[in-house]
């Protein structure tokens, strides 16, 4: 008698992904897949998908999803949502998508409390464009539009999107993860699962920073990129729950 | 028959959202169309609606995409700077075919421009406005209780088509206050089997979507939508026609501009000259047959708008080489008055040998 | 008959109202109507004014270029709007504010001191009712029945008001009749 251990949750589609070799897109896939699949809710999730690597997760997931222009994905989630409240709408961006161009979407979102989830995936740089600087890319990081380094002089520090967002009233949850271990693994899930359940309750609004590799435009390999991301994103970026109930009392 | 009221143009169109069904609207304030966005944020609450005022023009067009996408008849509205940040949005719900109705109540431009009415968002309006090959249907009112009748059919046709419809207006019709009935209205409830939903036991995801990464799958999408904007303009080309069997000008005007026209071609008439008018109520699909087959026995056109020229363009299609086509124009703001108007049809008349 | 009435004056003194109760009188008759406003950014203090058409055809222009009445409450208005009335047409000044004669011969002017006649009456915010009754005894474009009928209409959550505006309203008509009318 066999017993299987391991398998494709029926949330997400068994189809390869476009995903380079080491990006972490594809663990963060699977780590929303799950938790949509194990809350029961897959006949009630509507996504958003943003522009960037993560375009076509609309693909990917076996759930109703909308592609939204440029960082719109939260105002295209808040139309979805005041048309179907009973839905759990969430939005997957990328940091170009959500911290650069659609500032003023996830800001108001948050403020709105609206009643959705944020997965916000941050790898310092843009991916599918090539490897420009991104709003979060690190002082002193080279890509091809800051090919002498970002300069904080002329282009001033990354955003720390969980903190600022912290600030504001309206979320319920913040928290900022990485899935770059297998126990770091485990506190991203336990955080995106904290995030859908806020959303299944109607709670309000929940963000979950995931920090990701991006080791093709970082120009590393995949081991290489791991502990770049450790050496260098983790300092500024600390992870941790910036805001919840729990963290509220 | 339902009781007259006096209503501003502005309110009227939230009040006729409303009777087409429309529960969904997202907006952001702005000169002169602020009095529908007020009208909306207290009406809609009544009938158990949604009401948002978004963080930008940008936002609500985007936020109208998810609940077009979600389902919904939905609806935003704006005056002309506000809906050229649209655009962007627009050409989205264009190419993920998405059905809704979006107001621009024009002002002059260009930039901030003036606040006083204009019409010289034609180009945008029927010419695309955003990127890529789409058309939207865009309707032209002219007055207020063809605004009421044109937002609700603007819904049915949305949903009928599943295209973004614009109703074109302009500050002074947007201000002005008519009678206005609410005739019963059966509102179309036009299945939407392809909006995401939930999946709600449904084995295929639906996936509200304008790329195709693969060019020769955006050629395939491209090819549906211009077979759809062939069958639209086969179908939905309105115009009214006045006097235009046995003229030799014919006036060419839509929305607030066509009422003064009308009155310049009245006081023509009466002084005996052959003087006629077409109105375009859809400015696309563009009604060019009926200029075409006027120009068979007409010796000349003159069109004019709130603009330096831009309806006019579409006259000279339909009019070709034969017969000289007029254009007068006021811009920034500046309305017309039918003693300009008149003046001109009698200079033309004169040149053309008629009286 | 086509009466085309623009009412002119300074943010605040009402004319807007006015002129909607013309229309919406206008309507109750039957007639056609239409009420164009100008807007602009300014929201008390500044110059108002709005165009009425009532009339027994449909309406073409909603705009006004020669009006057949103009309502002056003040003295800009006055200036502005005085010179496009047709020959023949009504003048009405709110003499109250204005002292200076007008410079057309071929008008028929009427004066009225709709601010005293409003205090007089115990309430200094009717003097554009007062102007109502004065344009409705000038022009007979709509009824006094249809412009109270109007009011009562508009205003059907605030009984309280009716007896005061009509009593302005029909200050407004004596002081037009008592003129010469």
């Amino acid at each position: 008698m066999t017993e299987k251990l391991f398998a494709i949750p029926a949330t997400l589609k068994d189809i390869p992904t476009h995903y380079c070799p080491g990006c972490h897109h594809g663990i963060i896939h699977r780590l929303v897949a799950e938790a949509i699949q194990e809350l029961g809710v897959q006949d009630k999730a509507i996504g958003v998908a943003p522009v960037g690597c993560s375009v076509l997760c609309y693909d990917y997931f076996n759930i109703d999803m909308q592609e939204a222009a440029h960082g719109r994905a939260p105002a295209v989630a808040t139309g979805i949502k005041r048309v179907h409240p009973e839905a759990v709408v969430f939005t997957y961006q990328g940091d170009g998508d959500l911290a650069s161009i659609g500032c003023a979407e996830i800001v108001h979102a948050a403020a709105r409390s609206e009643k959705i989830t944020t997965i916000f995936v941050n790898n310092a740089i843009y991916g599918m464009t090539g490897g420009q600087m991104a709003p979060t890319s690190l002082v002193g990081q080279v890509t091809t539009t800051s090919p002498y380094g970002r300069k904080e002089d002329s282009c001033g520090k990354p955003i720390q999107m969980s903190e600022m967002l912290s600030t504001l009233h309206g979320p319920k949850f913040i928290a900022r993860v990485a899935v770059n271990n297998p126990a770091n693994m485990a506190k991203a899930k336990a955080a995106i699962k904290k995030a859908f359940e806020i959303n299944v309750k109607g709670e309000g609004f929940a963000l979950v920073e995931v920090l990701s590799t991006c080791p093709t435009n970082w120009g590393m390999s995949p081991v290489e990129a791991v502990s770049w991301l450790e050496k260098n994103m983790l300092p500024y970026f600390p992870l941790g729950i910036f805001k919840s109930e729990e963290v509220a009392k | 028959m339902a009781e007259k009221i006096l209503m501003k143009g502005n309110e009227a169109i939230g009040e006729a959202a409303v009777v087409a069904g429309c529960r969904h609207y997202f907006g952001y304030p702005i000169t002169p169309q602020s009095e529908l966005i007020e009208y909306m944020a207290k009406r809609l609450p009544q009938v158990d609606g949604v009401f948002l005022q978004a963080e930008s023009e940008v936002s609500a067009i985007n936020m109208v995409y998810g609940a077009a996408g979600a389902g919904a008849r939905v609806m935003t509205s704006s005056s002309s700077p506000g809906f050229s940040l649209k655009q962007e949005g627009i050409s989205y719900i264009a190419g993920a075919e998405l059905p809704c109705v979006l107001v621009n109540v024009q002002r002059g431009g260009p930039g901030l421009g003036s606040i006083q009415p204009g019409q010289a968002d034609y180009f945008q309006a029927t010419k695309g406005g955003g990127h890529g090959d789409y058309h939207n249907i865009v309707i032209a009112p002219n007055s207020v209780q063809e605004l009421v009748d044109m937002t609700i059919l603007s819904f049915d046709l949305a949903d009928q088509y599943r295209n973004p419809v614009v109703l074109l207006a302009d500050g002074a019709i947007g201000q002005m206050m008519e009678p206005v009935e609410f005739r019963e209205v059966t509102a179309k409830n036009i299945e939407k089997p392809w909006a995401s939903t939930g999946l709600h036991g449904r084995s295929e995801t639906n996936v509200i979507n304008s790329l195709f990464l693969k060019p020769d799958e955006c050629e395939k999408h491209n090819k549906h939508l211009q077979e759809k904007y062939a069958v639209i303009e086969k179908n939905e080309v309105r115009y009214e026609s006045i006097h235009v069997e046995d003229a030799d000008l014919v006036l060419v005007a839509y929305g607030i501009t066509s009422r003064i026209v009308f009155s310049a071609m009245e006081k023509a008439r009466k002084e005996g000259m052959k003087v006629g008018l077409i109105r375009p109520i859809s400015l696309w699909p563009f009604p060019y047959k009926p200029i075409e087959d006027a120009s068979a026995h007409a010796k000349a056109f003159l069109t004019v708008e709130m603009s330096a020229g831009q309806m006019v363009e579409d006259v000279r299609l339909a009019v070709g080489r034969t017969k000289p086509v007029y254009f007068y124009g006021r811009t920034g703001g500046m309305i017309p008055n039918s003693a300009e108007i008149y003046d001109q049809i009698v200079t033309i008349m004169q040149a053309k040998g008629g009286k | 008959m086509t009466h085309e009435i623009v009412m002119a004056g300074f943010g605040g003194q009402g004319v807007l109202l006015v002129g909607q109760l013309l229309a919406y009188a206008g309507m109750l008759e039957e007639k056609q109507v239409s009420w164009m406003p100008s807007y602009g950014p300014e929201m008390r203090g500044g110059t108002a004014n709005c165009s009425v058409i009532i009339s027994e055809e449909p309406i073409g222009a909603p705009i006004i270029a020669e009006p057949t009445a103009v309502v002056a409450m003040n003295l800009p208005s006055m200036d502005k709007f005085a010179p496009s009335i047709k020959t023949g047409g009504v003048l009405i000044i709110n003499s109250s504010l204005i002292s200076t004669e007008p410079n057309r011969k071929d008008l028929v002017i009427y004066k009225v001191p709709a601010n005293e006649i409003a205090n007089e009456i115990g309430n200094s915010k009717v003097a554009n009712m007062v102007i109502l009754g004065a344009v409705i005894a000038a022009t007979d474009a709509v009824t006094v029945d249809g412009a109270i009928k109007a009011f009562q209409k508009k205003f059907a959550s605030k009984p309280k008001m009716f007896t005061v505006n009509e009593q302005a309203i029909r200050r407004g008509m004596e002081c037009v009749i008592n003129a010469g009318k």
